[in-house]
């Protein structure tokens, strides 16, 4: 049986007025906040470290204020969100919307969209993929200012040394989910 | 650039109140299909409203909107007006931005439909009294009382 608030997400996004659904999805690291929009993944954040109502505000200035809370669209984002946190999804296969994102930011997101599973690459690495090479700070900057970590791995970029870096979620997230991809961390 | 807030917050704030003031204007029956289309419309709506200043208000409108249709399409039935206890959570908390539509929501329940029905919906005498199910002369006299309760509060 469906509430009434489930009848009127579902009839909002047959009429194509749902611009931005979200939902919390559980994970080994705490819950996460998901944002679709008809054109895919928008944002993923850590309510953890970044107040939940900032970030529907976001949303609703960047991309429209026809934000609702509606789990039912997120179902695919989250049944592939589960199973890359079981070890058995090793590449999401989902559309990106790349909103809230531009310029070099974006170059260098879309550059770290393509690291593997398991794999890591520098801080320097992604400056240079995105265009610039010497742009290793804005580089960073770009990691931290990830709007889809996870499924964007910026936790699979580190620092030339191997050293950890940072992490939007926290450093003990970024090291379990190395640890969980089979990477070694020294 | 927009500052209207997430959609989400006008459900979480106010789908309580816009479901009492409807279960009060076309009974527990009707009240869900009207909640549905209420809803809806402020959605299509939304992202061209220039004043949020009051959006308690707007969906509250919206809703005698919707009430009014959900009656005309029963055929003229006498509206059911809430008695003033079941709408009592609907209006608990009056807040300054609230304004007219608080005033609005205390009034006693002919008074207050007379007023929501002239001017949230703009219908004439003769449609506030059908939608009230007593004379024209009734309907402008109810309609007259709160206006003037209206005036007095606010003066």
């Amino acid at each position: 049986m469906k509430t009434s608030l489930e009848h009127l997400t579902d009839r909002a996004a047959a009429e194509g007025l749902l611009d931005v659904a979200y939902a919390t999805v559980d994970s080994p690291f705490g819950s996460l906040l998901v944002a679709t929009t008809p054109r895919g993944l928008v944002k993923i954040s850590f309510p953890r470290f970044y107040d939940t109502d900032e970030t529907l505000e976001e949303l609703a200035t960047k991309i429209s204020p026809r934000v609702l809370e509606a789990p039912a669209q997120l179902d695919d984002v989250r049944r592939q969100l589960d199973r890359y946190f079981e070890g058995r999804l090793h590449e999401f296969d989902l559309r990106l919307a790349w909103r809230l994102t531009e310029g070099f930011r974006k170059r260098a997101q879309q550059a770290i969209a393509r690291i593997p599973y398991g794999k890591t690459r520098s801080y320097t690495e992604i400056a240079r993929s995105a265009g610039n090479e010497r742009a290793v700070r804005a580089a960073g900057t770009a990691c931290g200012a990830n709007p889809i970590p996870i499924v964007v791995p910026c936790h699979r970029v580190l620092r030339s040394g191997g050293a950890l870096g940072g992490y939007g979620g926290g450093l003990p997230m970024k090291e379990g989910l190395l640890r969980m991809e089979g990477v070694g961390i020294r | 650039m927009t500052t209207l807030p997430p959609f989400q917050v006008l459900i979480d704030e106010h789908a309580a109140d816009v479901m009492a003031v409807l279960r009060g204007a076309v009974g527990r029956g009707d009240a869900e299909d009207c909640f549905q289309e209420t809803f809806l419309a402020a959605l299509r709506a939304y992202p061209r409203l220039e004043d949020d200043r009051n959006l308690r208000g707007w969906l509250l409108t919206i809703a005698h909107r919707k009430a009014i249709d959900q009656h005309r399409s029963n055929g003229r039935r006498p509206l059911p007006v809430a008695e003033p206890e079941e709408l009592a959570g609907a209006t608990a908390e009056p807040e300054l931005d609230d304004g007219i539509w608080t005033l609005v929501g205390a009034l006693p329940p002919k008074q207050r439909a007379a007023v929501a029905l002239r001017y949230a919906c703009d219908l004439p005498h003769a449609e506030i009294a059908a939608a009230l199910g007593c004379s024209p002369e009734a309907a402008r006299r109810s309609l007259h009382e709160g206006i003037k309760r209206l005036r007095k509060e606010m003066a």
